[in-house]
């Protein structure tokens, strides 16, 4: 743009140079507020076209390609300011109402932006607007404003300026909105403004008599907050100082694990509450800067919305999209991992799953069909669902091209199950489309998806009903930087499982230890209520020497672990605790050792190796192709169809027997000692994680005769509601089931679900959120 | 230093003096406590913590094929920058950083067992004794060489 035109000009360079830097920072800050402005007008427009009446979507798209004009025309962008400025007549007749939104000009809109995401391409790689054709879209805008001609009707730069600026924040139209005021005294006092009258608009409204001076200093102070919230919540940061950031956090937290490793052998206080606090402070930075990181979800799926209009179109069919939980948040990282994979996931719903209108009228659904998308936390995951209402998966047609593409033997067919048959559409080179489109359905598209989600340590599962749709369920991560993990040693050395793959622990003592495992030939299996699990031993995988469960161990601790949905056990010598880990890659060394996932540094400063539990298992070979599982799933399928099977936790409190939670209310269990047991008002609390929590004790709750008290310390099931933990003593913890169950009676008591029959035992089942809240009621817990 | 000079930071193997040049080399430490990984080719004497940067160690004397330390004799690290970070070459003892002349400089001779000579660039000879130059890159590519795949890569 300023190039140096004559030798003379040297001297001068300095300062153009300077001039040139400052149209960069322009172009770079153009180019993010207009990306953003380009996405929400994707949205609004697909919205728009819902809603043709909105007033209030007309105007927000309208402002947006109001300011890509005026900004681009500004940095002397003369081709966006052009195609904007066409766009800006359009929409502004479109806004006086005198044209109404059709699909003819839904299409131009949408080409003019489409021209304007290529213009900020050109702009964002070359610096240059460079050389597009506008002609076509310039031509259409035209023809639809040639159509609907009127004289003077050219829009009104300064107008649309003071209306398009400041928008909603004006206060007249923020007492019209909540309907504090008619829009006809506001035009009044308006005309008394203009008349020379200089007193604010609202004082004027309030001598009109028109509303009452408190309505007026409610919307003074909602104008104030509107323009406080654009201007002053936000600043834009660098992502890499952000990662910069992130990663000093991480060896803040390494440093932090190191120094309380040393607190055990001091006894000088002053040391101890200086690394108390240091303690405290590491986690809630490290808490802070994880959430500087995470962007709601809605990011990404505001994008679909578009994908699925243009999709239907092109397809013929009609499809709403309709979702639920975007404000879920997920580390950034991971919102553009799984960018790719929804996207294409959405493209296959349209593609394969949901019909033609025709198609499902005759199936008698309605002719629209629907997309679901939903994202929820869930036990430290984030869990997304896509769901449609389509035609589901045909599983025959699966099983049949399973067998003719040679993937399974007919008998490995024959034997599957219904979810692992519908999981074979993401093995690599599987499509059951019957044509090919430029969609999807060329067989490369659901095995990279579950790749992909794999890659950063998700898993993705799919159910379907034939004939009635598909869901396609996957659950991430929060976060890859930091994650809880539980450390094991066996062989003299420590290893780290990352909390995401753990399902249980298990511990064989005395004669279960002798007699517990079982061999099946060379593989080892231990019945875990009532099923066979599948045991591999970490020594023997690792070719490390000791004895990890074998001969006369005194006990066998089991880790159960869940890979590709399949569980299995691993045999470790010690298990030690959780901790936080700071994932660090391995060198390009150890990179061919699929058992590893990274190492990690321990409080001690040794490193310790993460074990990657997919890895593991596929080496092992209980995960994947082994379809020794096939006829346990049949069962659990049967029983599914039955009604939903829940893990239950068992335990006893008093004389009362038997009591359950389902384990998903359950977010640890933990050990106290009762000293640490301290009083908040009436209520009793531990310190806990850094907080305080309150304790229930169950027995009470439940007004039954407390045993004797207990030698040892307190066994306390952890719930966790919101980010509060609340610690319910019981007496002792029992078991974990796994099974279906039927709640048969009501029971008299509140605090209970009502009675089911576990493991042979009539056992109530303990209603947590309602004990919890009415025990906050009586203000027996803080 | 003139252009036909050139700085290595040297170290003995086996009572053999090898030399890297000094501007690959990151720094020198005394043994540290290492992280054995199973399964890793046996080169790799295990990972060790470099303040808060996890680095792998490769053994020397391993890669060149000659036989192990004794029972006791703790290894050196010699941090060397590659493509791919930081790795630890573990070497016996530490000797100076010389400075060489490059008409001193000689081809390997051919009659060096073969993943020798694949590590070593050549020899300066100086006054009292030879440098071998190490090709640092090579040492601690483990995927090329021949015969250095290790027990557990599956």
């Amino acid at each position: 743009m300023f190039r140096v035109r004559h030798a003379t000009a040297e001297a001068r360079r300095p300062l153009q140079l300077g001039v040139m830097i400052m149209m960069d920072e322009f172009i770079q800050e153009f180019l993010v507020e207009g990306g953003e402005l380009l996405d929400q007008l994707d949205r609004d427009f697909v919205e728009f076209e819902k809603n043709p009446n909105s007033k209030e979507l007309v105007a927000r798209i309208f402002r947006a390609v109001h300011t890509l004009k005026g900004t681009g025309g500004t940095i002397g962008l003369e081709k966006i300011e052009a195609i904007n400025h066409a766009g800006e007549s359009v929409l502004s007749r479109v806004r006086e109402g005198e044209l109404s939104l059709n699909a003819e000009i839904t299409s131009a809109l949408l080409r003019m932006i489409d021209l304007n995401r290529q213009l900020f391409a050109s702009l964002e790689s070359t610096g240059q607007e460079g050389e597009h054709d506008l002609s076509a879209v310039l031509q259409s805008l035209n023809a639809i404003l040639a159509g609907n001609e009127k004289p003077g009707a050219v829009p009104d730069a300064g107008k649309a300026k003071s209306t398009a600026a400041d928008g909603p924040s004006l206060l007249g139209e923020i007492l019209v909105q909540g309907g504090a005021v008619a829009e006809t005294a506001v035009a009044e006092a308006l005309t008394q403004q203009q008349g020379g009258d200089v007193r604010p608009i609202g004082e004027i409204l309030v001598q009109n008599g028109a509303v009452p001076q408190t309505t007026v200093q409610d919307a003074l102070q909602e104008q104030r907050d509107s323009r406080e919230d654009a201007a002053n919540s936000n600043i834009r940061v660098d992502v890499n100082l952000l990662d910069k950031v992130m990663n000093l956090v991480g060896e803040l937290v390494l440093a932090r694990n190191q120094v309380l490793q040393f607190t055990s052998n001091q006894k000088d206080p002053a040391f101890l509450s200086t690394a108390q606090r240091l303690n405290l402070i590491t986690t809630e930075l490290q808490e802070g800067v994880m959430k500087t990181r995470m962007q709601p979800i809605g990011i990404i799926w505001n994008k679909l919305p578009r994908i699925v209009r243009d999709l239907s179109n092109s397809t013929g069919k009609s499809v709403r999209i309709e979702m639920a939980g975007t404000q879920t948040e997920l580390d950034k990282t991971i919102i553009e991992a799984i960018k790719d994979p929804l996207t294409h996931i959405v493209r296959n719903s349209l593609d394969h799953g949901i019909e033609t209108p025709a198609e499902r009228l005759a199936a008698g659904k309605p002719a629209q069909g629907l997309l679901f998308l939903r994202a929820f936390h869930e036990g430290g995951q984030v869990n997304i669902e896509i769901s449609d209402d389509g035609a589901g998966l045909d599983l025959d047609a699966i099983r049949t091209k399973a067998v003719e593409r040679g993937i399974v033997s007919p008998s490995q067919a024959a034997k599957m199950s219904d979810r692992e048959a519908a999981n074979l559409i993401f093995l690599a080179g599987f499509s059951t489309a019957r044509k090919v489109t430029n969609i999807s359905g060329r067989g490369v598209g659901m095995d990279v998806v579950k790749t992909n989600i794999e890659k950063i340590g998700g898993t993705v599962d799919i159910t379907s009903v034939h004939g009635h749709g598909t869901t396609l369920k996957i659950k991430i991560p929060l976060t890859l930087a930091i994650i809880p993990a539980l450390i094991v040693t066996t062989g003299c050395e420590r290893f780290a499982i990352p909390q995401v793959s753990l399902v249980e622990l298990v511990r064989l003592e005395g004669k279960a230890a002798d007699s517990g495992i079982e061999m099946i030939q060379e593989a080892a299996v231990y019945r875990l209520r009532g099923s066979l699990l599948p045991i591999i031993y970490l020594n023997r995988e690792l070719k490390l020497g000791g004895s990890a469960g074998e001969g006369a161990a005194e006990a066998i601790n089991i880790v159960v672990l869940q890979a590709d949905g399949q569980q299995f056990g691993l045999v470790v010598d010690e298990i030690n605790d959780t901790e936080e880990i700071v994932v660090k890659p391995l060198g390009k060394q150890l990179k061919g050792i699929s058992c590893f996932a990274g190492a990690t540094i321990m409080g001690d400063g040794k490193v310790a190796l993460i074990l990657d539990i997919l890895g593991l298992a596929q080496g092992a070979a209980v995960a994947g192709d082994s379809h020794e599982h096939a006829a346990g799933n049949g069962r659990d399928a049967s029983e599914e169809a039955a009604g939903q099977r829940e893990s239950w936790l068992l335990f006893r409190v008093g004389d009362r027997g038997k009591l359950a939670v389902p384990l998903s209310q359950v977010s640890r269990l933990e050990e106290f000692d009762p000293k640490t047991v301290e009083m908040s008002g009436n209520c009793q609390v531990v310190q806990y994680r850094g907080g305080i929590m309150p304790l229930v004790r169950v027995a009470d709750a439940l007004k039954l005769t407390a045993q004797a008290a207990r030698e040892g310390p307190m066994q306390v099931v952890v719930h966790s509601d919101g980010g509060h933990s609340v610690g319910l003593v019981v007496d002792e913890i029992l078991d974990i089931v796994d099974q279906h169950v039927s709640i048969t009676s009501k029971a008299g008591n509140l605090h209970l679900l009502g009675s089911a029959v576990i493991q042979q035992h009539v056992t109530d089942l303990l209603n947590v959120p309602e004990l919890v809240m009415s025990m906050a009621g009586e203000g027996r817990i803080a | 230093m003139s252009a036909t000079q050139q700085q290595f930071c040297t170290f003995y193997i086996q009572g053999l003096l090898f030399g890297v040049e000094v501007e690959t080399v990151q720094e020198v430490i005394r043994h540290l406590d290492m992280t054995g990984v199973p399964l890793a080719p046996d080169v790799v004497a295990g990972l060790i913590n470099l303040r808060g940067q996890i680095v792998t160690a490769i053994d020397l004397r391993r890669r060149l094929g000659v036989k192990d330390r004794g029972e006791g004799e703790l290894p050196m690290n010699v941090v060397v920058r590659t493509g791919d970070g930081a790795v630890s070459l573990l070497v016996d003892e530490i000797g100076d950083v010389v400075e060489v002349e490059q008409k001193d400089f000689e081809e390997t001779p051919n009659t060096l067992a073969s993943t020798s000579r694949e590590l070593i660039r050549g020899v300066y000879k100086l006054n009292n004794e030879l440098l071998l130059v190490l090709n640092t890159q090579r040492s601690v590519n483990l995927s090329t060489s021949a015969g250095e795949s290790g027990p557990g890569a599956n």
